[in-house]
C-alpha cells in the first residue's frame, strides 16, 4: 500500500478546482458503506458464534448487538461442544500437519528449480522450463482421477504423506514461475563474483539467492499456506472424511451436512476454521499483497 | 590471515566430508520416513515403537489396537512428519549437492543443474502431465470399447445442458461483477484518506476458506416460513420492507446468482489490490493533462486511466476467470448441485464419487481443460505485452 499522504495529495490535485468537502463526503460515505456491507455477513457469523443457542433462531443477531448487556446472552459453550464433541481440534491439528509441509516441501523445491531455470546453463533449459510454467494451465480436476487410482494401488490414500506430495506438484507451477521472475532479476555481478571465487551452485543458492529471495518466498509461502488450509477438493479425494484425518474444511463441510440448522455448532465450527488465515492474513498482508502483485501483474 | 586460513580449510573439511555423509543420511531419512508415513496409522505406529523403546508395552499395545493415547500420537506423527517434511527435503538438496562435488568439475557441471530440477520434474511429470494424458485418454475411452466419443454424447445432453449453462454464468456474472466491482471500490478509495483500512475490510474474504465463505452466507440467506422470526440477515431485510420471505438458495434461477454473489465478495479484494495498485502507477501529469483539457472526474477516470491500466485490467479478469470456471466448493457446500445450480466441477466430483463413472467425470475434467486453456493463452500474452514473463 501506498503511503497516506500521497494518495491524499492525489486526491487533492484531481479534486482542486471544486471545493474539497462537496467532492468527498460522498465518496467517503460509499467507501464507508461498501465497507461496512462487505463485514456484515462475517460479523454475523461473529456474533452468532457467542450467542446462547436458545437465542439464535428467536431474535436476529443484530438485535443482541443492539442490547449487549442483557444477562446470560453470551457464551463460550459453542466452541467447548465443536473442539469436543465434534471433533474440531482434532480437525485443527490435522491441518496443521498437513499444511506446514505442503507449504515448505514446494517452496524448498520450486526454489533450487527457479535457480538452476536462472542461473546454470544446461541443455533444454527453455524447453523444460516452458514446459513447466505451460503447466499452469492445467486445472487440477485433470489430476484427480488417474492419481487416485496411483494413490490406491500404492496405499497412500488417506495418508498425510500423499497430501503433501498432491499439493507440492499442484502448487510448482506457479512457485516456480513466481520464484524464477524474482531470483532471474538478481544482479548478474553477484553471480560472477561467487562463481570467481570458487563458490558452488549449492553454496551460491544458501548464501546469496535465498537471503535475497525472502520477500519473493515470503508472499509465495502465504500464498500456498492459505490455498492448502482452505482447500476442500484435494482433501476430500485423496484425505477423506475420517475422523483421524480429515482437515477443517472437510469437517466443516461434514457440519454443513449433519448439523445443518443447529447454528450454534455451525458458526463456531466455521469462525475456528478461519481463525488461522485471518490472523496470519493480518499480520502479514503487506507481504501478502506484494505476492498478489508479484503473481498478477509483475 | 592464518586463521582465516585455518577456518577455511575448516569449512573446506566439512563441506568435503561431512556433507556427502550428511547426505546418504538425508536421503536413508526420507526413503525411511516415507514409508513410515505411507501408512495412514503412522502416529500410533511411531509412539508405540517409541513406548516399546522405553518399556512402556501396555501403551504400545493399546496404541496398536486404535486405543490409547490417540492425541499425543497425533503430535507425535506431526513432529516427525515436520521433521522429514521438511528437514529431509533440504538434507536430501545440500547432500546430493555434496555427493556431486566428489566427482570431476567438469562432470559436476553437467549433473548440478539436473540435482536442483529434477525433483521438480519428477512431481509435475507424475502429478500433472501424467494425469492430463491419462484423463484426456479416459474421457475418450468406453468401456466396450469403439465408441470413442460416448462421454462426450453423454455429457451433451439432457441436464448437463444446464450445468454449463450455470458455468457460463458463473464466468461472465462472477468475472464482470468481481472486475467492475473490484474497480470501482479501487478508484473510490484512491480518494479517502485511511485508504489502507478501507482496502482490509474488502480484501479480508480473501483469507477466507469457500467452504467458511459458504456457511457464512448460508447464514445470509437463511429463510424461515412466514411468521417465524427470519434470522437471516437478507430475509430480515427483506421483509422489513414488506416483501414475502425468499428461500434464496433453493429457488432458480435466482439461487444460481446468490450463489455467484459468495464468489464477488471473495474475489473483489483481490481485483480491487491489483487495480488499486496499477492506478497509483498512473502519473499525475497525464491526470492533470486531462483535467485540464476540460475532463470531469467521471471522464477522467474511464477514459484516460481505465485504458492506461487496459494490461492490469485483463490479467484480474482473466485469473478470476480461471478460478470462477472451476469453481467447486461453493456449490457443493451450499446446494451439492441440487435445485439446478450444478456446475462441472461439482458434477465431476458427483460422477467421481457418487454415480462412479470415471469415463464421464474425465469427459468433463477435459472440458474444463479446454475452457481454461484460451483464457490462459489471452492472460500469458497480456503479460508478454507487459514485459513480463518468460
Amino acid at each position: 500500500m501506498t503511503a497516506p499522504a500521497r494518495s491524499v495529495e492525489r486526491g487533492a490535485a484531481r479534486s482542486a478546482w471544486r471545493p474539497a468537502f462537496l467532492q468527498r463526503a460522498p465518496v467517503r460515505f460509499a467507501v464507508i458503506a461498501i465497507c461496512v456491507l462487505w463485514t456484515l455477513p462475517t460479523l454475523g457469523l461473529f456474533v452468532t458464534s457467542f450467542r446462547n443457542p436458545r437465542d439464535i433462531t428467536v431474535t436476529g443477531w443484530w438485535e443482541a448487538l443492539l442490547q449487549p448487556f442483557r444477562e446470560g446472552q453470551w457464551t463460550l459453550s459453542n466452541y467447548n461442544l465443536v473442539l469436543g464433541t465434534e471433533g474440531m481440534s482434532d480437525a485443527f491439528l490435522n491441518s496443521l500437519i498437513v499444511t506446514i509441509p505442503a507449504t515448505v516441501i514446494p517452496i524448498t523445491i520450486a526454489a533450487f528449480a527457479a535457480y538452476a531455470f536462472a542461473w546454470i546453463k544446461f541443455p533444454g533449459r527453455s524447453v523444460l522450463f516452458a514446459l513447466v510454467v505451460g503447466l499452469l494451465v492445467v486445472p487440477l480436476q485433470m489430476s484427480l482421477i488417474p492419481i487416485l487410482r496411483l494413490y490406491s494401488d500404492a496405499g497412500l490414500y488417506g495418508t498425510f504423506l500423499g497430501i503433501w506430495l498432491a499439493h507440492t506438484a499442484f502448487g510448482l507451477p506457479l512457485a516456480i514461475y513466481l520464484l524464477y521472475n524474482f531470483i532471474s532479476q538478481l544482479p548478474r555481478d553477484l553471480f560472477e563474483s561467487a562463481a570467481i571465487d570458487g563458490a558452488t551452485h549449492f553454496q551460491t543458492f544458501m548464501r546469496i539467492v535465498l537471503p535475497l529471495s525472502v520477500p519473493a518466498l515470503g508472499a509465495f509461502a502465504i500464498f500456498q499456506f492459505l490455498w492448502v488450509w482452505n482447500d476442500l477438493l484435494v482433501a476430500l479425494v485423496f484425505l477423506g472424511v475420517g475422523a483421524e484425518q480429515r482437515v477443517m474444511p472437510a469437517a466443516l463441510y461434514q457440519l454443513v451436512g449433519s448439523r445443518g440448522e443447529q447454528w450454534h455448532i455451525l458458526t463456531a465450527g466455521a469462525f475456528l476454521t478461519m481463525i488461522l488465515p485471518l490472523t496470519v492474513f493480518l499480520v502479514l498482508q503487506r507481504a501478502f499483497v506484494r505476492g498478489i502483485l508479484a503473481g498478477s501483474v509483475k | 590471515m592464518a586463521d582465516a586460513e585455518n577456518a577455511r580449510e575448516r569449512e573446506t573439511t566439512f563441506s568435503r566430508f561431512l556433507l556427502p555423509v550428511l547426505g546418504v543420511l538425508g536421503i536413508v531419512i526420507i526413503l525411511v520416513g516415507v514409508r513410515l508415513l505411507a501408512d495412514p496409522r503412522a502416529g500410533q505406529n511411531i509412539l508405540a515403537s517409541i513406548y516399546d523403546l522405553i518399556g512402556n508395552s501396555e501403551g504400545a499395545e493399546a496404541l496398536r489396537r486404535g486405543l490409547g493415547d490417540v492425541l499425543l500420537a497425533k503430535i507425535v506423527l506431526a513432529v516427525v512428519a515436520l521433521a522429514i517434511g521438511v528437514g529431509g527435503v533440504w538434507m536430501l538438496y545440500s547432500g546430493v549437492s555434496a555427493l556431486v562435488g566428489l566427482l570431476n568439475p567438469g562432470l559436476q557441471q553437467r549433473i548440478i543443474p539436473w540435482v536442483f530440477i529434477v525433483p521438480a520434474l519428477l512431481l509435475v511429470g507424475i502429478y500433472l502431465v501424467y494425469p492430463t494424458i491419462a484423463t484426456i485418454l479416459a474421457s475418450f475411452t468406453d468401456g466396450t470399447g469403439g465408441d470413442f466419443l460416448r462421454h462426450y454424447r453423454d455429457i451433451t445432453a439432457g441436464p448437463f445442458l444446464l450445468i454449463f449453462r450455470n458455468n457460463l454464468i458463473w464466468l461472465i456474472v462472477g468475472t464482470l461483477g468481481s472486475v467492475g466491482l473490484g474497480l470501482l471500490i479501487a478508484g473510490l478509495v484512491d480518494r479517502v484518506r485511511r485508504e489502507a483500512l478501507a482496502k482490509t475490510f474488502i480484501f479480508l474474504p480473501l483469507a477466507i476458506s469457500l467452504v467458511g465463505a459458504s456457511v457464512i452466507w448460508r447464514f445470509v440467506y437463511q429463510w424461515r416460513p412466514e411468521g417465524q422470526p427470519q434470522y437471516g440477515l437478507l430475509n430480515a431485510v427483506w421483509t422489513a420492507f414488506g416483501g414475502d420471505p425468499v428461500p434464496w438458495t433453493s429457488t432458480p434461477p435466482g439461487n444460481t446468482f446468490a450463489l455467484i454473489v459468495i464468489m464477488i465478495w471473495l474475489q473483489t479484494g483481490f481485483a480491487m489490490v491489483v487495480l488499486s495498485a496499477a492506478i497509483k502507477g498512473v502519473s499525475v501529469e497525464v491526470i492533470e493533462a486531462a483535467r485540464l483539457d476540460g475532463a470531469n472526474e467521471r471522464q477522467t477516470f474511464f477514459q484516460v486511466i481505465v485504458p492506461i491500466i487496459k494490461g492490469s485490467i485483463i490479467t484480474v479478469a482473466t485469473t478470476i476467470a480461471i478460478v470462477v470456471l472451476k469453481i467447486f466448493d461453493i456449490v457443493y457446500v451450499m446446494t451439492g448441485g441440487r435445485n439446478e445450480t450444478d456446475v462441472v466441477a461439482n458434477r465431476m466430483f458427483l460422477e467421481m464419487f457418487q454415480f462412479f463413472n470415471d469415463g464421464r467425470a474425465a469427459a468433463l475434467a477435459t472440458v474444463l481443460f479446454l475452457a481454461v486453456l484460451p483464457i490462459m493463452i489471452i492472460n500469458v500474452r497480456n503479460l508478454r505485452r507487459q514485459g513480463i514473463g518468460a
